[in-house]
């Protein structure tokens, strides 16, 4: 067996013993949320972690609610229950990502606050959350702050939280009316990151032409790749297979993923090629108001 | 500021009821779920594949959903309720589903099946009567090297047959 090194054991009752304990431990001491990230690294021994702060069970910290105007979702909502919530039902992609999160057992404990905090490039939340502009809430000694996701991870596993800062939650503003989105992956097996992901959000007037889009390309980069021309690209089209290929050249050609063990650039290339076109063909569908599921691609 | 690395730290007090029995134990927090249920319960029904969260073997459910027990510290399970491949028999005799991977030969070597058991189970308790695509998409994170599969998915099937006539 694998075993972490020894480290402390700490289980607050509350948000603010938390916040004040991670103050008072410093810099080495991690919060503990679904701990499907932090044990395997733990496990691997990976970094000097002297205590963690068992943030599993705190109140309150998991509601999900569905209100007129935005969505918000508590830290510690799992995958698995955001893909069964009510915003799930009302945005399409975010059910794409949740129900496409790893395997069930790792979506019954991971947590969407764990996961954006992580910064791991290959992990789903943070793209998926840049498609809907969405808002990140942390707590921390300092009070209450909100980051912008875009602005949230600053690098490959870095982000804006200072030593004592918690995410506490993140906000999306509800899309207007004939808006739509997906957000799908290419995968080696269920329980694998993707090889390369893709997200996109569309809004059309009463005349199917687009009059807004978001697009993002996840783990081929060491953070979320986002791209302005490509999205003022699809501004003003019909969203045709030809206005969707040449909005994907503009923000893949920027891109140079890894070759790592899931491909080589080259392939990850075409990969992202071919996801473009199929998750910008679904996010039209459903902006036009299709109710049609989406599913990752597994090899 | 930080905290100094700790060498050894004193056990801490838990109790975790696994398969409707209550278990008061001092355990390190460092240790994970998979290795007090195998040496500190002996109940090693509950294998050790992979170690790294990949694999399944090791799955339990933990307050009824089918989690990774080598992903998880007993630490985190203190309070909760743990059901193991054990705890699927009764007097009675086997669990359906375990009749069911005896008979449509869902099992070959054996490794994966606790896994696939618990991942089963769960899946049942929330869906009764499920589809290929409902089983395919439940025992994803349950890798078998042996089966190919379809014997697995045919004896989900068979169980839940039989689950819905009892
Ligand atoms: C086999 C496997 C496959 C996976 N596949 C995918 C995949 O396909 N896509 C995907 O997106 N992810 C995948 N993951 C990762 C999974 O989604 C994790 O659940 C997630 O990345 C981390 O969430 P967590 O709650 O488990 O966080 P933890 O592991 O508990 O914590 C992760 C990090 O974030 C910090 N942290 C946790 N919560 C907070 C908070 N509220 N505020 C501040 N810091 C916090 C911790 O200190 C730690 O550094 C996979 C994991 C496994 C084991
Ligand atoms: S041993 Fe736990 S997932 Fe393989
Ligand atoms: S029966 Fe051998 S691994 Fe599944």
């Amino acid at each position: 067996m694998m075993y972490p090194a020894p480290f402390r054991y700490h289980r607050p009752e509350n948000l603010n013993a938390a916040l004040q304990l991670l103050q008072r431990l410093g810099e080495d001491a991690k919060p503990l949320a679904g701990g499907q990230t932090l044990i395997p690294m733990l496990k691997m021994r990976v970094g000097d972690v002297t205590d963690l702060v068992d943030i599993g069970r705190l109140p309150d910290l998991d509601e999900i609610q569905l209100g007129e105007s935005e969505a918000r979702i508590g830290a510690l909502a799992t995958h698995a229950r955001i893909a069964a919530s009510s915003v799930a039902q009302r945005l399409p992609s975010v059910r794409d990502c949740a129900g496409g999160i790893a395997d069930a057992q790792v979506r019954a404990r991971g947590t969407i606050g764990g996961s954006i905090s992580t910064g791991d490039p290959s992990t789903d939340w943070a793209p998926m959350l840049h498609t809907m502009a969405a808002i990140v809430e942390i707590q921390g000694p300092g009070g209450k702050r909100e980051v912008a996701i875009d602005d949230f991870i600053t690098d490959a596993y870095t982000t804006v939280l200072q030593t004592g800062e918690l995410v506490t939650g993140v906000r999306i503003p509800l899309p207007p009316a004939r808006s739509g989105g997906a957000y799908i992956g290419y995968k080696r097996s269920a329980p694998a990151y993707p090889t390369a992901a893709v997200g996109i959000q569309l809004t059309l007037d009463e005349n199917d032409v687009c009059i807004a889009a978001r697009c993002v390309l996840s783990a081929v980069a060491s953070r979320p790749v986002t791209s302005a021309a490509a999205d003022a690209a699809l501004v003003g089209t019909r969203l045709t297979e030809e206005d969707l290929r040449a909005a994907g050249e503009l923000i893949i050609a920027d891109t140079n993923p890894p070759a790592d063990v899931r491909g080589s650039a080259d392939y990850k290339r075409s990969v992202l090629r071919g996801l473009f076109l199929q998750v910008g063909a679904k996010a039209l569908q459903r902006a036009k108001g299709e109710n049609i599921e989406g599913e990752h691609n597994y090899v | 500021m930080s905290e100094t690395k700790p060498e050894f730290v004193e056990a801490v007090d838990i109790e975790i009821t696994v398969n409707g029995k209550s278990y008061q134990r001092s355990v390190e927090p460092r240790m994970l779920l998979v290795e007090f249920l195998r040496e500190e319960l002996r109940l090693t029904g509950t294998h050790i594949g992979c170690d790294t969260s990949y694999c399944g073997a090791c799955t339990i459910r933990l307050d009824g959903d089918a989690v990774k027990s080598c992903t998880l510290f007993a630490v985190q399970a203190d309070g909760a309720k743990v059901a193991t491949v054990e705890g699927l028999a009764t007097e009675a005799g086997l669990h359906p589903l375990q009749k069911a991977f005896s008979e449509h030969h869902g099992l070959q070597c054996g490794y994966c099946t606790p896994g696939m058991l618990m991942s089963a189970s769960a899946l049942l308790d929330e869906i009764p009567n499920p589809s290929d695509k409902d089983i395919k998409k439940r025992i994803a994170g349950n890798v078998c090297r042996c089966t190919g599969y379809q014997n697995i998915i045919k004896s989900v099937h068979a169980a839940a047959n039989e689950l819905r006539e009892a």
